[in-house]
């Protein structure tokens, strides 16, 4: 089998000098959904962090599309085609709507901009509605739809996300993860960190359990759902 | 016709007074937001860099005046202007690239980069100092009024005379452009978006790809030129004086926080709220009751709230109130 | 090791006092000494609050003037005459002014939070500031009116000099409590903006209120404080003079090198004292809780200390130390000058001591103290000496002028590029903080 899309392999470190992960892999293949879910402490963020270049790697490497990526910066990685959302303070919150997506493309130069951000309104109309408000005036679930389009406007060939549905209500969580089915049948690959395991693991292609920033349970979202040791340890029964 | 010169007086003594120095505060309060936006700590150097940028203008126009260059009915500094804001910029450039960016490098806390602007404050103080000396310095040429006493009485038929000095139209013509201009680059163009982006959140700022060192000189560059404006209007419009320039600090730091530190619209705001308190409470109301009220009623005090010697008082007490009541300021987010 | 390393740095600190006495004069020596020891309690009371807490003020020169106040009201001498023309009714007005502060904070806790209460508040602001002018104008005239030549203020109580040194130390705290109140537990540059601001004030008043110290006008012949005896009684008194003489000293410098050596004996105490209480507190229980608060606020505070609390006693505490130093200043000069009270001398030159020093340790502020103040002093001596001896071979001109004339000017420059070079390359200072 060929090597995944992006492949954070095998990958040892943390912020100190204590790692908190363990040779953990983490890869995503082109156009597919991979979930890190876990208990807390798990070092679920820490991993995706890892694989964003955010925390120094004592062991392992990151590859993006067969090229080795683990030396370079957040930002290097962001030219190389990795869109990163934050959980928290993920937009501009004084600058209004359309400055924040115009925020996202900044490393772009080319004249396709405009084109981009009518995607990312075709994907979530209601921003192109308020395209002129603060982004910080707007609710919660809005505020991460444009925090997911501001890391979609430098056309990403990853997306990658860290808690997208912290603290939004249920209908806007199920209404996110289906606007995040949709960017991933565009091609793009999604990796992301998810509190809400069991829903994120119905839209998942592949879906990785952390315990101790270790791998625990690998297989796909649905086998990992039918896993009765993951429903009984992870998913609550 | 009595209300007429009364209301006169007051545009003498308050209006024009007030909006010419607001003008000026508001330039020096929209320089020490910018770097606090920015930068995140507050720039106790910003007082001397407006000495320092009108030194240089002052200079300039020295040179101009002796060449027989003039701006005509205008001050001749004015010509002189883009030619100190580049030498006080290229300075601040300098100082940024051997003191500051070390600092920033070690995300030190801003308390230290305060101190270290102390530090700045001296060296440019000193430097000041040696190139223009301690005394005062006059600079305004061309037309000293723009409205003469006289032509107004003879128009009007009015008692009270209303004099309105070139320099105070100056100041506040020169800082609308300013801010004008000002705004227009933070809000429409690709760099002034990306500075906002920066002070609102630098980490994902830095995720969205902008250049943190583009960002910082950029900042830079306008707080000196607008330092130079700031202090080449109030020097204008008052006279040179660098112990002064020390002093100016105040109002300037509490039009800021009164705003809301690192908010451009707030700096504006804050400006023309200190610059008015400080008149209309260091101003001698009897010119302006006398017109309204019999003098009978008014017997010889000066209604003078304050004595114009605790001007300091004033910025200093709005400052208190601001911080005990709302430390964020009018249109402070966080 | 570093016990030495210390002792070394002292002994070096010594010897530049030596010297200057030596090479120079004695008496421009310990007048440097003295100066420099008062720079130096200054020095520890900022230490206190920057070294311990972390606190950063401008307004140092605010409670040096203050301490300056104390002494001219505690043992400046009476003025009879001016105290009865209207004294007591200053005091009626200070008295109505403070409980109007006080009714208005009962107000604001009792009314209603709304516009109204805004309104409200502000109104009973200006009404009770005009009453407060009227009580207090015709009392500011008469007293100034009293020989305005000679007197024209209250004057003080006459009492021992000594007695002012405590009363300084209060008078500033007493400002740092208003201070602290506000501006701690904010944002760190608010506290720094702040005390700029309110230690322009207190110049502000000092120079503009005739009545209370005589402004501009400067305050001279205040009593010594009791063991100094004055250079004149020692010259005349035979008990003085027969020594003097025996040992072929001229009298009129050995009685003023003799009063230096006392203010110096007096200074020293002070400041062995100081440092004594300061070390104990710093190791004692209360010491520790502090140095956790600066060294990690958020933890400090998740344990339960109250960090506001701790920073505004720490910052009146810091304050009064330096409001003694100003009292003792203006008590060893026997005058009150206003104007001399600069932001650059009293606030920021202190600022470099305790950074040269050593931030957080005593002997470092106190070392700082004595290097920086004689380097301040000497070259404040010196400077002009030198570039009149460097420019001697030009001939006299604009150049010249201009040269003799930035001499005094340097000195601020090369204190920012002291401050500067140390804060980058030594941020720990010649002392480190064990």
């Amino acid at each position: 089998m060929a090597e995944p899309f992006l492949i954070g392999e095998a990958m040892t470190g943390g912020y100190g000098p204590v790692d908190i992960l363990h040779s953990c892999t983490i890869a995503v293949e082109k156009g597919e959904i991979a979930v890190i879910v876990g208990p807390n402490g798990a070092g679920k963020s820490t991993a995706m962090k890892a694989v964003f270049g955010m925390l120094n790697l004592r062991q392992g490497a990151v590859r993006l599309g067969g090229e080795d990526i683990t030396k370079l910066s957040p930002q290097a990685r962001v030219r190389k085609g990795m869109g990163f959302v934050p959980q928290t303070s993920n937009i501009f919150t004084s600058m209004t709507v359309e400055e924040n997506l115009e925020m996202g493309a900044f490393i772009r130069s080319d004249d396709t901009i405009a084109q981009t951000m009518e995607q990312v309104y075709d994907l979530f109309p209601i921003l192109r509605e308020k395209r002129h408000q603060p982004a910080g005036q707007l609710s919660g679930g809005q505020r991460q739809q444009v925090a997911v389009g501001r890391a979609l406007m430098t056309q990403p060939r990853v997306l990658m996300l860290d808690e997208p549905t912290a603290g939004v209500s249920p209908i806007v969580m199920d209404e996110l993860f289906d606007r995040i089915i949709e960017i991933a049948r565009t091609g793009i690959s999604i990796l992301m960190v998810e509190q809400n395991a069991r829903q994120a693991l119905e839209i998942a292609d592949k879906g990785y359990v952390l315990v101790q920033g270790s791998n625990r349970f690998t297989d796909t979202g649905k086998a990992l759902l039918a896993d009765p040791e993951v429903r009984k340890s992870f998913l609550g029964g | 016709m009595d209300i007429l010169n009364a209301l006169t007086a007051f545009a003498n003594f308050i209006l024009v007074p007030g909006l010419a120095y607001g003008s000026q505060l508001a330039l020096g309060a929209l320089g020490v937001t910018l770097v606090f936006g920015v930068l995140r700590f507050s720039n106790f150097a910003h007082g001397d860099t407006m000495a320092f940028g009108t030194a240089f203008v002052i200079m300039f126009t020295w040179w101009f005046q002796s060449m027989g260059i003039s701006f005509g009915p205008l001050p001749t500094a004015l010509l002189a202007l883009p030619f100190g804001i580049a030498v006080t910029a290229a300075f601040v450039l300098g100082t940024d690239r051997v003191v500051y960016r070390f600092y920033r490098q070690q995300k030190a806390k801003p308390i230290i980069l305060v101190i270290v602007s102390t530090g700045v404050m001296f060296v440019m103080n000193g430097l000041v100092r040696i190139l223009i000396g301690t005394s005062e310095r006059n600079f305004a040429d061309g037309e000293r009024m723009l409205l003469n006493p006289q032509d107004w009485k003879a128009w009007t038929g009015l008692a009270e005379p209303l004099a309105i000095k070139t320099t105070a139209v100056v100041s506040i013509v020169v800082a609308v452009l300013s801010v004008a201009l000002l705004f227009w680059f933070l809000q429409k163009t690709r760099t002034g978006k990306s500075m906002r982006a920066y002070s609102d959140n630098e980490d994902l700022a830095l995720l969205s790809g902008i250049n943190p060192d583009k960002v910082v000189a950029v900042t830079w560059v306008l707080a000196a030129a607008l330092a130079t404006i700031c202090g080449t209007l109030y020097g204008l419009d008052k006279s040179f004086r660098i112990t002064v320039y020390f002093g100016l600090l105040m109002p300037i730091f509490a039009a800021a926080i009164v705003g809301g530190l690192g908010s451009p619209l707030g700096a504006i705001v804050g400006g023309f709220v200190i610059a008015f308190s400080e008149l209309i409470i260091t101003s001698a109301w009897k010119k302006i009751g006398s017109y309204l009220l019999p003098d009978s009623w008014l017997g010889d005090g000066l209604y003078q709230a304050l004595s114009t010697d605790y001007k300091v008082a004033v910025s200093f007490a709005i400052l208190i109130i601001v911080l005990l009541f709302k430390p964020t300021g009018i249109y402070g987010a966080k | 090791m570093t016990r030495y390393r210390n002792l070394w740095l002292f002994a070096g600190v010594a010897l530049l006092f030596v010297a200057t006495g030596a090479m120079l004069s004695w008496n421009l020596s310990l007048q440097i000494l003295n100066l420099a020891l008062l720079s130096a309690i200054m020095a520890v009371g900022v230490n206190i609050q920057w070294g311990y807490a972390g606190l950063f003020s401008t307004g140092v020169v605010g409670s040096v003037a203050l301490g300056g106040l104390a002494v001219v009201l505690v043992s400046g001498k009476p003025v009879p005459a001016g105290w009865e023309a209207g004294g007591p009714r200053v005091l009626s007005a200070l008295l109505f002014a403070a409980l109007a502060v006080a009714l208005a904070v009962w107000l604001y806790r009792k009314l209603q939070a709304g516009p109204k209460r805004s309104l409200a508040l502000v109104l009973f602001g200006v009404i009770a500031f005009f009453i407060y002018r009227g009580l207090l104008d015709p009392a500011v005239m008469a007293i100034e009116a009293n020989n305005p030549s000679q007197a024209g203020h209250i004057g003080g109580l006459g009492l021992n000099s000594l007695l002012a040194w405590p009363f300084g130390a209060l008078l500033a705290a007493g400002a740092a409590w208003l201070i602290g109140k506000v501006a701690l537990g904010l944002r760190a540059d608010y506290l720094a903006i702040a005390t700029l601001g309110i230690a322009e004030i207190i110049i502000a008043v000092m120079r503009n209120e005739d009545w209370l110290d005589r402004g501009v006008k400067n305050l001279i012949d205040i009593p010594r404080p009791w063991p100094v005896p004055k250079e004149v009684d020692l010259q005349a008194s035979p008990a003085f003079l027969d020594p003097m003489l025996a040992m072929g000293l001229d009298p009129v410098t050995g009685s003023s090198i003799f009063v230096k050596l006392i203010y110096a004996g007096l200074f020293g105490i002070v400041l062995v004292a100081l440092i004594w209480l300061t070390e104990r507190a710093l190791n004692s229980p209360w010491g520790r809780t502090i140095r956790a608060i600066r060294d990690n606020e958020i933890s400090a505070a998740a344990m339960g200390k109250d960090v506001k609390f701790r920073h505004l006693q720490i910052f009146i505490i810091g304050s009064a130390v330096v409001g003694l130093a100003g009292a003792m200043m203006t008590s060893m000069d026997g005058q009150l000058t206003p104007p001399s009270y600069l932001p650059l001398r009293f606030t920021f030159l202190i600022w470099v001591m305790v950074i040269v020093g050593g931030s957080g340790n005593n002997w470092g502020a106190v070392l700082g103290g004595l290097l920086i103040g004689w380097l301040y002093l000497a070259v404040e001596f010196l400077g002009p000496q030198a570039m009149e001896y460097i420019t001697a071979g030009l001939p006299s001109g604009p150049v010249k002028d201009h040269l003799r004339e930035s001499a005094a000017h340097m000195r601020l420059l090369s204190l920012g590029v002291v401050l500067l070079l140390v804060l980058r390359f030594a941020p720990r200072g010649l002392i480190p903080e064990k």
